[in-house]
């Protein structure tokens, strides 16, 4: 399971903030987390809990945003709405089709004292 | 924290033993957040601090280390993936056996345990580094830069890195390779593609192994071909069979190919 490889990265991300942003303890964690992105939000949410334990941010509540997958297809030019990393194209049914959104995870925001 | 990587607090063991540490430099240190994005408040109370950083930065940063200092040495890094049991590791023995010691050739391993891999791959005479990631199902660019440090390998030549056998997690890190070799055999289902589509996107070959199994079995090679053009329009496919060399004359012209391009 990579989410806990991801919620260590996370941890990385907060204790790199605290040292240049100087605060003691995190009390939510923004995640910005795409629909085609590699993390599943409940095992993501499962994973910080157990990595932020006996850290500065033990108990943080964590807040994922989901953002939808966008892409673009490269046959036609067609903007296509994306539920999978692959598809056709609802316009000229090519399946060349490239991501433009929603393949992003990342740490947004921090809520810290 | 280990100041090369950042790695720390993580049980991989590379050749039995946790990796050297070293400061932290230059490309792989980490950015501030710059101060005009941050809000004057009360310390006491509390604030909110902008960060947008992608969750998979650092790795990305040391693969892009990785990938400059492969470059500077001519090196072709493949990275190869699969699910457990595809045949990996004899198509590796077979590739070694028929490429020794014609080209520098180095191969990194990567199981969560034992040497196995490692001793398998070494008694072609061929150089090899046993990653154990312990409950780690993937690897990712700190170990390969540590493993390739011990290495020291001639320029000009091959790194094979063998990958956990996992079709969901080795996707979404980068090693620093020039591509993701990813090898599926005729014994898994012919919807792997679909299942596991972020593997066969990042995948640039497709080797499909075992192929000398399939008069006895009931699998639609056309049907998996397909699927993986479904997923990844581009991907390059070899049928071939690790154990009796059909198919390997295509696999040796396409590395060779890659090695000199």
């Amino acid at each position: 399971m990579h989410e806990m490889s991801l919620a260590e990265s996370v941890l990385d991300i907060i204790e790199e903030a605290a040292c240049t942003q100087h605060f003691q303890t995190v009390r939510r964690v923004v995640l910005e987390i795409g629909k085609l992105s590699a993390v599943e939000p409940d095992a993501m949410r499962f994973c910080f809990d157990a990595v932020m334990r006996g850290t500065r941010a033990e108990g943080a509540e964590l807040e994922i945003i989901e953002t939808a997958g966008a892409g673009v297809c490269l046959a036609c030019g067609a903007a296509v709405a994306m539920q999978a990393q692959y598809g056709l194209c609802p316009t000229c049914n090519s399946p060349r089709l490239q991501i433009t959104a929603g393949n992003r995870m990342r740490v947004q925001d921090l809520i810290v004292i | 924290m280990c100041g090369t990587c950042g790695c720390g607090g993580r049980e991989a063991l590379i050749s039995g033993k946790k990796p050297s540490r070293a400061p932290r430099t230059g490309a792989t240190a980490f950015r501030a957040v710059p101060a005009d994005t941050q809000q004057e408040i009360d310390p006491m109370e509390s604030r909110l601090i902008r960060v947008e950083r992608d969750l998979l930065s650092q790795n990305d940063q040391l693969a892009a280390d990785n990938r400059r200092e492969f470059a500077a040495s001519h090196t072709l890094a493949l990275n190869l993936v699969s699910s457990p049991g595809s045949g990996k590791t004899t198509l590796l023995v077979r590739t070694l056996q028929a490429l020794h010691p014609h080209i520098p050739m180095a191969v990194i391993e990567g199981d969560q345990q034992t040497e196995c891999d490692a001793e398998r791959i070494r008694a072609t005479g061929v150089n090899a580094i046993q990653i154990n990631t312990g409950k780690g199902c993937h690897l990712d660019a700190a170990m390969i830069s540590h493993a390739w440090a011990q290495l020291a390998m001639p320029e000009n030549g091959l790194l094979f890195i063998e990958n956990v056998g996992n079709l969901v997690c080795p996707a979404a890190f980068d090693l620093g390779e020039a591509a993701k070799v990813v090898v599926l055999s005729v014994t898994e289902g012919e919807d792997k593609p679909l299942k596991y589509p972020d593997m066969f996107r990042a995948a640039r070959l497709m080797l499909l192994n075992k192929c000398d199994l399939l008069p006895y079995l009931n699998f639609d090679v056309a049907l998996v071909l397909a699927n993986a053009r479904r997923v990844n329009p581009d991907i390059e496919i070899i049928q071939l069979s690790a154990t009796t060399g059909e198919g390997m004359d295509a696999w040796l012209a396409w590395l060779e190919q890659a090695r000199t391009a």
